[in-house]
């Protein structure tokens, strides 16, 4: 089971529908489960069921969740496969003592890859959809892996097989979901 | 939290609308009226009653006329937003965009500059799934323009209803349409939502078609009870 974590300002929000079901349904294309709970509700009883855990965006509007970054301290301790998703990723960022800064990216962008990784590896440069308002500064524990012209847009931690996305690959970049949740049910993930 | 909801008419604004009010107070629909039938951002059949909808859906409706030149519409876009904004204290937006990164993009820069949330519903929707739950849901919605091949003047003014559906599944899997005619492939008007008081009545409209493209205009309609 993939677990889907919704960072929207509330449970149920106009949000989910815009942010969480578009993953949930490339991950149940993959032929697996996806269960959505809310950020402020993740407990170790949904965590130790799931194989990996994708935390997802939320609307351009919405940064309430940065104001409760210990919703989020799990990430510190599981060994779980994550990929959190722009919003996500921010909250990885602030979590791993990183610093967020403001930084609007709207639409198509080109990303490009500078590190070496299993799901990133041979794709070079590619366009991906934006859609943020703030971006990550001074990663201790994160390793860069893509940038665009304005931002850093791929990171990967270094002791874990924690990943964040700048960019929404389930707008135009499926394959970074389908990658991640393939290499996390093979162990493909190293950590 | 107070929204509007940018209204074409058709069946997606509207179905967003709804979705809306299940979670938040649509308080205004916002309509830009092209003059342009080659409107970029805004479906155009039938645009003009949108304000029959809205009497119908007991909401007020800001309207705008614009010319519907590509980079002008955003502007006028952009003032229906901020009139919006004025005299209904909106404090997001809502579309019903699917698939169109462009319509997107565009809607969310303003919607950014502005202050304003943008909600987008039924983004990367399973189109399946969508249309079904549409037609379940009581919305009774008319093809009004048609802008593609295979699509005839025999589409003009029919119901979407399962078996209009399944002609366009059909479609879809022999000429590559969206099923929900994203791609501008096809457009609708909404004459009853769960949502309205009233439906609208047809009481005269008349086709133009020619070489894959046509028009379905309702020229006199009104509205009676439920």
């Amino acid at each position: 089971m993939i677990l889907l974590i919704d960072l929207c300002f509330r449970n149920g929000s106009l949000g989910f529908d815009e942010f969480v079901r578009p993953v949930a349904r490339i991950v149940h294309h993959l032929g697996n489960d996806a269960i959505s709970v809310h950020f402020r509700s993740v407990t170790d009883h949904f965590l130790s069921q799931a194989e990996a855990v994708i935390l997802c965006g939320t609307p351009l509007a919405d940064t309430a969740f940065l104001a409760e970054t210990g919703a989020f301290s799990w990430l510190k301790k599981t060994r779980l496969p994550v990929l959190g998703i722009c919003a996500g990723m921010e909250a990885i960022c602030t979590i791993f003592g990183g610093t967020i800064r403001p930084c609007i990216e709207i639409g198509m962008t080109e990303v490009t890859v500078i590190g070496n990784d299993p799901i990133f590896q041979e794709s070079g440069s590619f366009s991906a959809y934006e859609l943020h308002t703030l971006a990550c500064n001074n990663l201790r524990d994160l390793e860069v892996l893509a940038v665009s012209n304005q931002c850093i847009q791929v990171v990967r931690h270094q002791g874990k097989k924690i990943y964040g996305v700048m960019f929404h690959p389930e707008v135009r970049n499926e394959w970074v979901i389908e990658r991640f949740v393939t290499l996390s049910g093979e162990e493909g993930i190293s950590q | 939290m107070r929204l509007g909801v940018l209204c074409s008419g058709g069946k997606d604004s509207l179905f967003a609308c709804m979705m809306a009010m299940e979670k938040e107070e649509v308080v205004c629909l916002i309509a830009l009226t092209p003059r342009n039938e080659e409107s970029y951002m805004f479906h155009t059949p039938n645009v003009s009653l949108v304000s029959l909808q809205a009497e119908a859906a007991e909401l007020p409706l800001v309207e705008m006329p614009t010319a519907g030149m590509e980079e002008k519409e955003l502007e006028d876009l952009r003032a229906a937003l901020v009139c919006a904004r004025e005299k209904h204290q909106i404090e997001g937006v809502v579309t019903g965009a699917i698939l169109s990164v462009y319509q997107a993009v565009r809607i969310q820069r303003i919607c950014c500059a502005l202050g304003l949330w943008c909600f987008n519903p039924l983004w990367h929707t399973d189109q399946d799934a969508y249309l079904d739950t549409l037609i379940k849901k009581g919305f009774r919605v008319i093809i009004s323009g048609v802008f593609a091949e295979p699509f005839d003047e025999k589409w003009l003014g029919i119901p979407l209803d399962h078996a209009s559906v399944a002609l366009l599944n059909e479609y879809r899997e022999r000429y590559g349409i969206t099923l929900s005619g994203e791609g501008g492939e096809y457009e609708t008007f909404v004459l009853d939502a769960p949502f309205f008081r009233k439906r609208i009545e047809i009481m005269e409209a008349s086709s133009e078609y020619h070489n894959y493209r046509g028009f379905y205009r309702i020229t006199r309609a009104r509205l009676v009870g439920k």
